[in-house]
């Protein structure tokens, strides 16, 4: 089996022309070469690194003022590694007080057999009170061993809420943008009737949406209860916000994609006689997937950049708020944790975008794009 | 001694939300070994165990913002007052106070620690209209008025007296008056942050200035910025961006609660000029407001969360023999928390201990700077509502004439002592207040008259027409506002 072409495949559709120099090193090519791009891919971007951390640490003893400091690169390390451990210690603590309650709600059980069992011997007046106090235990009992810990969300649980709400918006927005996209590729009529809508949406900010998005999701709230709905109003208004904000790049790439299909393909659908139906799945979808992969992964990156604002503004749990709750703290922690914060948004954005573009080189049929 | 059981049902637990009901307690109880099962004989077996409310919502979320006087809500919380009551509560910090409003309105929190004038605006419609009562009133005072160094040294060349490291309080807004003055001269706006145009911040940093023959500005229906014949713009900055929108040279100065005035102070940008104790001692400042639609939906639950609140109260207030106060050191190091107030330990603790640092070489005894229970400081008062009202008035943000029983009647439809009054009999019947600590039964919610007012001026609630009239710089009551 060749292994090496697999390897290296596979390097360049998960966008990760990093190993491509280590496989071919391994599979015995010239080393002379592979050093080259080692040095390319790996040293160069280390001692790029170096220097900003370098050029931060330098920072961080200048940009003083009054009442501010920025942190050190150190401080921000530490920062990040206390916030990890917070959260530990507070699921630990949460586990211990559960168990203590469930204890407790036994201990109560207990105390209200015994009252029943001290019943059926008394006389019957003082039987009542003892049956009265044993349903209070019962009652006590239940409520115990119901405990749900109220611990505020900590740092980690704050990024997987960020993370699930810009998943949340960023399917509304592909379920949106892409149908939208592809009528508007096949017909330019209907493209020419939405154009102007998209034209003058496309740039609104998210701070403008925020405020709108949350009056609908209130007003759609408003006949429930809290706690009987699926969703957290919340966490709608940020998701919402963020579809609002993340669907144009992929209404617009859809319908380059679709629009630009070539004619030849059209051609042929023709000459086979294909239906409608099997014109678009077997023609037009396949064909403008790679465009429309482009489109979703700046859609993407839009709704992660957005989420962050959306949750500031809007006190929507998630990392935005983290920040803004630690820029409020004003404590001489707060610029470290934040600091920790923005590298962490930054890394999570990578990631998003390097999952992205793995996406959409496995459908660009081998010939995947550089970037 | 029960982890078999306990075992047991955490495994039910674990299995997602489902609720662990009676019979699976039952079932647990009857795993566990006979003859380690304890038998339970107490002597007072025939008295009635204390009963627990039927409590219609146990998971309650409330909203609050980084100050001090959070410290009912906080501590009932982390020292258990809540669990006790069968209520898990979590607590959340909000952005500022229009969100924090906002939230309650529309349910996504349950309740929130609310300035006082926020259930009476939005019950009388100055801003958002909705229907939110208090039957618990956090704390008196713990509000200071900070201004920025440059500010501070102008009125010291004012007033020679104010150079020395500890000058004479109270310091009036005399000094002042002559920098604002000179300001306006040259068309340049002199510019003070205040946190909310119903808080009580704004209705102090007013009757300080006007108290010194400065005009703070009107509201009327068409102006809403307060600003109409302003000598000094105030205008709205969320608490914790104070000292830095005042390092910024956006405002001169501003009034807000702790720990923002001390942190002025730390960080050496500004100097805390008073306190609202001296603008009125004892008075009214937060409380915890809910809508009256949710507390008709969960009566019980509110009398429980009333409970655990006055527990913490008294908790906070509790001192030793010599009058120290025994459980601020805790509770500043429960507030530096970061889910909660959040600023560093030492600066929460300055205000918190009973001592006020004014500058670095002036830290004053304040003994009564946070009072959250003695002086019945948590119950709601009628006449601490009236008292917001009269300024509403004063101000213009009620705009047309109102006859003194509407005074009376807007306050009890916002302040709710009953409420207060069931959660402290409870309390009393299980021996953790006494009956001392609470007024007695004839109290007809009205403080007494008092003038202990920077201005020397006298309020009767009873007669809050004759205190609107009362003022210099303000509306009066006959005075038709448009």
């Amino acid at each position: 089996m060749n292994w090496r072409g697999t390897a290296l495949r596979l390097c360049n559709v998960a966008g990760m022309p990093i190993f491509e120099p280590f496989v071919r090193l391994a599979a015995g090519e010239d080393p002379k070469e592979q050093f080259k791009g080692i040095a390319k891919f790996v040293l160069l971007p280390i001692v790029a690194i170096a220097l900003f951390v370098g050029a931060w640490s330098l920072a961080a003893k200048t940009v003083v003022t009054e009442s501010m400091q920025l942190p050190s690169p150190s401080a921000t390390w530490q920062a990040g590694a206390d916030l990890f451990a917070m959260h530990f210690a507070q699921r630990a603590e949460d586990r211990v007080k559960k168990d203590e309650m469930l204890s407790e709600a036994i201990v109560f059980m207990v105390q209200a057999k015994s009252l029943e069992n001290q019943a059926i011997a008394a006389s019957s007046s003082d039987k009542e009170t003892l049956l009265a106090n044993a349903l209070i235990y019962k009652k006590k009992a239940v409520q115990a061993a119901n405990y749900v810990p109220s611990s505020a969300p900590t740092f980690i649980d704050q990024i997987f809420t960020s993370l699930k709400t810009v998943f949340f918006g960023f399917a509304i927005a592909t379920l949106i943008a892409v149908p939208l996209g592809v009528l508007c590729g096949m017909s330019p009529w209907f493209n020419a009737a939405l154009t102007p809508a998209i034209q003058m949406f496309k740039p609104v900010s998210p701070l403008a949406w925020l405020p709108l998005a949350s009056l609908v999701i209130i007003w759609a709230y408003s006949n429930s209860q809290p706690g009987e709905t699926f969703f957290e109003k919340a966490f709608l208004i940020s998701a919402v916000t963020v579809s609002l904000c993340s669907l144009w790049p992929t209404l617009v790439n859809t319908t380059l994609g679709v629009a630009s299909v070539d004619k030849d393909y059209l051609n042929v659908a023709r000459v086979l006689k294909l239906t409608w139906s099997q014109k678009l799945f077997k023609i037009i979808l396949p064909a403008s997937l790679p465009l429309m992969f482009a489109g979703l992964r700046i859609s993407l990156g839009v709704g992660w950049m957005v989420l962050i604002a959306a949750d500031m503004l809007a006190q929507n749990p998630g990392l935005g708020k983290f920040v803004w709750d630690e820029f409020q703290n004003g404590s001489s922690t707060t610029y470290a944790r934040i600091a920790f914060s923005v590298l962490i948004i930054g890394l999570i954005g990578l990631v998003l975008d390097r999952i992205m573009i793995c996406l959409r080189n496995m459908v660009s049929f081998g010939n995947p794009v550089a970037g | 001694m029960f982890s078999l059981a306990a075992l047991s049902l955490l495994t039910i637990a674990g299995c997602g939300s489902s609720k662990i009901t009676l019979e699976d307690l039952e079932a647990a109880v009857a795993k566990l070994p006979q003859d380690n099962t304890p038998v339970f004989v107490a002597d007072n077996e025939n008295d009635a165990v204390t009963d627990m409310l039927d409590i219609e919502k146990p998971s309650l979320k409330f909203g609050f913002i980084k100050l001090t006087d959070c410290a009912p809500l906080v501590i009932a919380k982390e020292k258990g007052f809540f669990q006790d009551e069968g209520l898990n509560v979590e607590i959340e910090a909000q952005s500022n106070w229009k969100v924090l409003l906002d939230r309650v309105i529309d349910g996504q929190l349950d309740g929130a620690h609310m300035l006082a004038g926020q259930p009476i605006g939005a019950t009388i419609g100055f801003g958002t209209k909705a229907h939110i009562i208090t039957a618990y009133s956090l704390d008196y005072n713990g509000n200071g008025i900070t201004v920025s160094n440059d500010i501070w040294t102008q009125m010291q060349e004012n007033d020679e007296s104010l150079k020395s490291p500890t000058p004479p309080h109270p310091i009036s807004a005399k000094s002042l008056k002559p920098i604002v003055d000179s300001y306006k001269q040259e068309g340049k706006d002199f510019n003070m942050g205040m946190v909310f145009p119903v808080s009580t911040h704004n209705y102090e940093i007013r009757y300080w200035l006007a108290a010194a023959g400065i005009h703070p500005g009107f509201y009327n229906k068409d102006n809403i910025t307060g600003m109409v014949d302003a000598d000094v713009l105030l205008s709205v900055t969320p608490p914790p961006q104070m000292p830095s929108t005042l390092e910024a040279g956006t405002i001169l100065g501003y009034c807000v609660g702790e720990p923002w005035n001390q942190q002025a102070v730390a960080k050496g940008i500004g100097v805390p000029v008073t306190t609202n104790y001296d603008i009125w001692k004892n008075n009214p400042e937060k409380v915890f407001g809910v809508s009256a639609e949710w507390n008709e939906k969960y009566p019980n639950t509110h009398v429980a969360v009333v409970k655990a609140l006055i527990r913490a109260g008294k908790w906070l207030d509790e001192t030793d023999a010599d009058g120290k106060l025994t459980h601020r050191e805790e509770a500043a190091k429960i507030l530096s928390g970061k889910d909660y107030v959040g600023a560093d330990e030492d600066l929460i603790k300055q205000s918190m201990t009973g001592t006020f640092v004014f500058q670095k070489t002036d830290v004053r005894p304040l003994p009564d700077f946070n009072v959250f229970f003695k002086h019945y400081a948590s119950y709601p008062h009628y006449s601490d509502c009236i008292w917001f009202l009269t300024q509403m008035r004063r101000w213009g943000q009620i705009t047309e004439s109102k006859p003194a029983e509407w005074y009376e009647e807007t306050a009890k439809e916002v302040y709710k002592p009953g409420i207060y009054r069931k959660a402290a009999a409870m309390l009393v019947a299980e021996g953790k207040v006494t009956t001392a600590e609470i007024p007695e039964g004839e109290y007809d919610g009205y403080r007494p008259a008092t003038n202990e007012f920077i201005d020397g001026n006298t309020y009767d609630a009873r007669d809050p027409i004759g205190y609107i009239n009362s003022f210099v710089i303000g509306n009066k009551d006959s005075d038709e506002i448009r």
